[in-house]
């Protein structure tokens, strides 16, 4: 397949080299340690809780049941008794419910999952959601209710920093190729391709050994941010176009983060939940690197493992720089949707003096979405909704390119995000005013 | 000249009786009250009722969508004199203040990071839960004060907004606009008001917030006519039933309760 490429787009430093060669280590765990698991770590209803207060449960055990179609399941991550179930800390929502687990014994066994009969059940009992960091739960994506005829494996990591990824897929390459295969014959697919940025040579050269074998084709990509955003992903390597508020399989795609197949593979073939995952820890950290860590360990926990802060940290994020989000305690633990934790200190952030926009038309050029960034924000200052949804608003990615080419530091982005729910609003009226 | 005079007759004549029947055969029953009561209200078109102006106001009322008291600038003489109009009853209480029950401003709420995005407070909600450790308290960004129409709000020297009741109208549009749901209208008569809306246990209150209830339900116990109720560790006073005694306010250990007609407001 040709790459086709997409409109807009920025190239920010990727200031990858940190990691990008280390062989990711296990983060060890030790007994009298206690993990937090919220209940909502993926994008829908939060799950429901199924274990009590010192009760005793074990790596894998199942903690939490799919609350609804869009929701997912909640495994222990740890051997030990639950000290409390109560909140626990949550970039987004400040305090989520979630449960907290005393580890009393190291163990590399896992409860295996009840596979139920079809691969979706099986998906879904394994707790998987999307391993790039939007979290959808993946069984839902496996589901589609229309014709789909191509899955494609999103290997750009186009985020800076992060590096997960790329040791993901010069790590477990087969396994990788082995999951999508699965993804492949069981929804009776016909294109299988990998869209890995040409920046990681290894990780191509690794995949085009198994091209042949698995027949799957391997796409290199431009390096550009947001390469590796669903939407764009699909305009670059099958020249199709998801219409606005609509799914990729509207357009007959499915795509899925390599981190996913991986776990495809881990739960089908050796029905092991999704309990642990890859985690870059870089920034202004002693010792950048690759770590396989236990959802719900305290990310203080990580930075500790790293060799601890250099200087001063002034902001942590997690996730990538242009998509994360930033924690506001060292309690926060990594959850399924955790691909970095990326430390800022004073020096490394940017002056964030606001000034007026000079409409230079930067934000523009640079919006993968083909939006006007300059005209919206103007309707954010002066909170006309209505002039915002006619403006498609909601077709923003939340990407960032906006906010990071402005030469007047203008908070696009943030404006457009916070707007959408009100914009969500007006567009339900007005599809509830069509149908009187 | 006499044929242009009898041409011109004649077709005014002809195309008067097409109007005739256009204006019988498509007449639209227009409501007559809905003229009457737009004669009544301000004519301002201020839209602080919330409709485009004056005309969209009277024609709701008259379809019974609002109700006689949704003009704000009008007042109560405006709102009996179209109650009556339209045979309507309609409470003639205390007028009502907007309260901002939160408390937990600059030095009494404990902030957990820097802020730079949209100066708006919904924005603020959705990182982390707001800026404060409390989750349910006021995030000072004043989306509230941007939407009063009358300069009835100002932001106080600790970040939380203030409301000069003589100019609130009881609109509500900052009821609305407060994602957090901080804002209560109640009768201006009693200012016993608890400033709080956290639904936290005690000792997480105590960590976020020096001013918050901590649900100790000392005001319960206390109060004289047992108007306050203790739900979810936050104390609600009915307004209905308050004598304005100030006991609540007295035995309140971490002074979430304050009496509103005590605060200082710049006028």
């Amino acid at each position: 397949m040709p790459y086709f490429g997409f409109k807009g787009g920025i190239h920010p430093k990727y200031n990858k080299s940190a990691t990008q060669s280390k062989n990711t280590e296990n983060l060890p765990v030790e007994v009298g340690e206690v993990v937090h698991i919220p209940l909502a770590q993926h994008i829908g209803a939060p799950a429901k809780i199924l274990v009590k207060k010192n009760q005793q449960v074990k790596t894998g055990e199942l903690i939490g049941e799919a609350a609804g179609f869009i929701s997912t399941t909640i495994h222990s991550s740890v051997t030990g008794k639950v000290v409390s179930v109560g909140t626990v800390e949550h970039p987004i929502g400040g305090r989520v419910p979630g449960v907290s687990i005393e580890v009393e014994e190291l163990t590399e066994d896992y409860v295996p999952i009840d596979s139920g009969d079809s691969f979706q059940k099986t998906v879904l009992a394994a707790g998987l959601a999307g391993m790039g960091c939007a979290t959808f739960p993946s069984h839902v994506k496996l589901s589609p209710p229309k014709d789909v005829d191509a899955l494609l494996i999103n290997g750009a990591e186009c985020e800076p920093y992060l590096t997960c990824d790329h040791r993901m897929m010069v790590e477990r390459t087969e396994d990788i190729v082995k999951g999508a295969v699965i993804i492949k014959e069981k929804l009776g697919l016909k294109i299988l391709a990998i869209g890995i940025e040409k920046n990681k040579p290894d990780a191509i050269e690794a995949f085009r050994k198994f091209e042949k074998e698995y027949g799957f084709e391997v796409i290199e990509l431009e390096v550009k941010y947001p390469q590796g955003g669903e939407k764009q992903l699909i305009k670059a390597c099958l020249n199709r176009v998801v219409p606005e508020g609509k799914l990729p399989m509207e357009v007959g795609a499915i795509v899925h983060n390599v981190g996913t197949c991986a776990c495809i593979y881990d739960a089908v073939e050796l029905k092991k939940p999704l309990y642990e995952r890859m985690v870059t820890v870089t920034g202004a950290v002693k010792e950048p690197k690759n770590l396989m860590v236990k959802i719900g360990t305290p990310i203080s926990k990580l930075i500790e493992y790293c060799g601890g802060f250099v200087g001063e940290p002034k902001k942590i994020v997690m996730g990538g720089p242009m998509m994360g989000l930033a924690v506001t305690s060292l309690d926060t633990p990594v959850m399924k949707g955790t691909s970095g934790i990326l430390v800022y200190s004073e020096s490394d952030l940017p002056d964030l003096t606001q000034y007026n926009c000079m409409r230079c038309g930067r934000c523009i050029d640079a919006c993968p979405m083909e939006l006007i960034p300059s005209a919206m924000d103007r309707f954010v200052v002066k909170e006309l909704y209505e002039s915002l949804a006619d403006w498609h608003v909601m077709n923003c990615i939340e990407c960032g390119c906006c906010s990071y080419v402005c030469p007047s530091r203008r908070t696009l982005v943030g404006g457009f995000k916070t707007s959408k729910r009100q914009v969500a609003r007006i567009l339900k009226e007005r599809e509830d005013n069509k149908n009187d | 000249m006499i044929a242009a005079i009898v041409t011109l007759a004649a077709t005014g004549f002809t195309a008067g009786l097409g109007l005739m029947y256009a204006s019988k055969k498509f007449k639209v029953d227009k409501d007559e009250r809905i003229e009457k009561i737009n004669e009544m209200l301000p004519a301002a078109n201020c839209g602080g009722c919330g409709y485009p102006g004056c005309m969209a106001l009277a024609e709701a009322i008259v379809k019974g969508k609002a109700s006689p008291d949704a003009c704000p600038v009008g007042g109560s003489e405006l709102t009996n004199q179209i109650a009556s109009f339209m045979g309507m009853e309609v409470s003639t209480g205390v007028k009502k203040v907007a309260r901002v029950c939160c408390n937990g401003g600059n030095e009494n709420g404990i902030v957990k990071y820097d802020y730079y995005g949209p100066k708006d407070c919904n924005s603020v909600t959705l990182l982390a839960g707001g800026l404060k450790v409390c989750t349910y308290s006021c995030v000072g960004e004043g989306s509230c004060i941007k939407s009063c129409a009358f300069d009835a709000m100002y932001m106080g020297d600790d970040n939380i907004p203030r409301i000069r009741p003589d100019k609130c109208t009881s609109c509500g549009k900052c009821v609305t606009a407060c994602p957090r749901k901080l804002i209560k209208l109640i009768d201006e008569d009693k200012p016993f008001i608890v400033s709080c809306m956290s639904k936290d246990k005690g000792p997480d209150v105590k960590k976020a917030c020096k001013v918050g209830c901590i649900g100790c339900k000392m005001c319960e116990k206390k109060c004289p006519v047992g108007v306050i109720d203790v739900d979810n560790f936050l104390a609600v006073i009915d307004p209905s039933g308050c004598t304005n005694c100030g006991t609540c306010e007295e035995v309140c250990p971490t002074n979430a309760i304050r009496n509103f007609h005590n605060i200082k407001i710049k006028l």
